[in-house]
């Protein structure tokens, strides 16, 4: 290592090294430390047990996923997204099928329409549980996360019956999906769906939501108001949690959602401050029962008959242009800006990734936090470190 | 305000500052003087006829073209209170990657244009702290030029 870039990594020298009482200690979380959810290494400047600044460092996980998307044409991106945020692959899958078509002016059959509603839903919810999880998990609350994987499980059992993958999908191509839904998998839906509303009032809340200790850890920890949360680009939950009623589905509606009874659920500052740790967790919740609300209307109003690959071309190429094209992913805003001259391959592929935004104003609202605090921010804040460093 | 409204307020406002306008593109854009968008980027967030809180995207990109190596700075722009959408391209020469940054306008572009800086090589003006934000802070090169080659070597360990 240059002897330069070694101060800035052992000092991160850009950050002032004294706050009003004198000097500051420095200190690293991570990056292999298990709250940071990944490799994510957070400078920490600290007075004390209060936190002055922090500087995120991210990068580590850095797989030059723009840089292959010159060089591959845009069926064989998709599995690429995939591999972004691992947590809802399905819907990366769906922004870019989305950003696909509508440059080149595909329209996909009704079927498929409502088939990828039903799975990016349901990974919606399989991703707010691993986020719910693992957030209490870092509370010190280690049942509930039993719990949420368990309910996890037989969303990805199901996933695994319709494509094989449990992780990785390849689902959504662009102008179709690769694998019809099997005879029982309705079904099924249907069956996870009874099975998991009951237990979100029965044992997700009471177990934790509404426990003392995760409420007494969460509440007025980290405040985020509206204002800073859009500076910031921040989206999905962590911007609802502000109490800022805004959700791409319905204000910048792709796909066929506008179809659907269901709510945009925003944090209300039941427990303490509007914006707070516990709001974003909060939201979640609440939006996982949404979720549910538009699985079974879809289930029940799909059509059955028709091929799911019927609109797929067979040479995908996108015609010369450009485009921002924005869905809701569980984490927030993913966008994909497409420059393409006409070949094919994209010119350019640029993703605008929502825990990108969401982790950058982990700095804003950590400042006068303790340290244990800034474990609950960063959780609430429901960061996928594939996603970020791409 | 539709495409044409907007384009039209802001060249009243400012007269100077818009050099193209494509209304036809899938997501309509404005070519920027570079000189203009220090100026330009206030006045987007703060007219309460445009109010675009938010900024969706800023991307760098390479593009080689006819007229010679260009570097692109582009800023997707949304106001949640009147639904509009805008794109704003400034064109860079690549011998003079200098663009000035809206960091102090929206706090996101911070990061945005550390990873347009790292991937591309546009230097901000007024950025608080450029630096590499994906690559290593000692990493050689901006890894999404079109000509970038990737070194064999990264610190004496080898890279294949």
């Amino acid at each position: 290592m240059h002897m330069e870039s070694r101060e800035l990594f052992l000092h991160g020298s850009r950050v002032p090294d004294t706050g009003p009482d004198g000097e500051l200690m420095t200190l690293n979380m991570g990056p292999q430390h298990p709250s940071t959810h990944g490799v994510l290494r957070l400078e920490l400047k600290t007075d004390g047990e209060e936190v002055a600044h922090i500087r995120p460092h991210i990068g580590y996980l850095h797989r030059c996923f723009e840089k292959y998307c010159e060089k591959l044409t845009p069926p064989q991106i998709v599995p690429y997204t995939d591999r972004m945020d691992y947590l809802g692959s399905m819907n990366n899958n769906l922004g870019w099928a989305v950003a696909c078509e509508r440059m080149m002016g595909l329209e996909v059959p009704e079927k498929v329409e409502y088939m990828r509603v039903i799975v990016a839903e349901l990974n919606r919810i399989a991703s707010h549980l691993v986020a719910i999880g693992t957030f209490g998990l870092d509370m010190g609350a280690l049942t509930p996360y039993f719990y949420c994987f368990r309910d996890r499980e037989m969303i990805l059992d199901i996933f695994e019956e319709i494509c094989g993958a449990r992780l990785l999908y390849n689902y959504i191509w662009v102008g179709g999906l690769s694998h019809d839904f099997l005879e029982d998998t309705d079904d099924k839906i249907l069956r996870f769906c009874d099975h998991f509303e009951k237990r979100i009032d029965n044992e997700l809340n009471p177990l934790l939501t509404f426990n003392k200790i995760f409420v007494n850890r969460s509440a007025n920890v980290g405040v985020m108001t509206p204002e800073q949360a859009w500076s910031w680009g921040v989206s999905g939950p962590s911007l609802r949690g502000s109490g800022v009623d805004f959700d791409l589905r319905r204000d910048d509606p792709y796909s066929i959602y506008d179809r659907f009874q269901w709510k945009v659920c925003v944090g209300e500052g039941l427990m303490g401050a509007v914006g707070d740790c516990w709001d974003r967790h909060w939201v979640k919740v609440l939006e996982m029962k949404e979720s549910v609300k538009i699985i079974r209307q879809a289930v029940a109003s799909r059509p059955k008959e028709g091929d799911v690959k019927e609109k797929v071309p067979a040479r995908v190429k996108l015609p010369a242009g450009e485009i921002y094209c924005r869905t809701e992913t569980p984490r927030g805003e993913l966008g994909y800006y497409i420059v393409s001259n006409g070949g094919n391959q994209p010119e350019r592929v640029k993703v605008r990734p929502p825990a990108f935004c969401n982790l950058s104003v982990i700095d804003e609202i950590s400042r006068g936090a303790l340290i244990g605090d800034v474990v609950a921010i960063l959780g609430s804040l429901d960061i996928v470190l594939g996603e970020i460093d791409r | 305000m539709d495409f044409a409204a907007l384009v039209q307020h802001l060249r009243a406002a400012l007269p100077e500052a818009v050099l193209e306008e494509h209304p036809e593109a899938f997501s309509p854009w404005i070519l920027v003087r570079r000189e203009a968008l220090a100026e330009l980027a206030p006045l987007l967030r703060d007219d309460p006829a445009l109010d675009f809180n938010q900024l969706m995207c800023l991307s760098g990109a390479h593009a080689p073209g006819p007229e010679g190596e260009r570097l692109w700075s582009v800023l997707h722009l949304y106001s949640t209170r009147h639904g509009h959408k805008l794109g704003l391209k400034v064109v860079l020469d690549v011998a003079d990657p200098a663009c000035p940054s809206v960091a102090g306008v929206w706090a996101t572009a911070d990061w945005h244009e550390r990873e347009a800086y790292d991937m591309v090589g546009i230097t901000y003006t007024g950025h608080p702290d450029l630096r590499r934000i994906l690559c290593p802070d000692d990493w050689q090169g901006h890894p999404l030029r079109k000509d970038y080659v990737a070194p064999a070597t990264y610190n004496g360990m080898p890279l294949d």
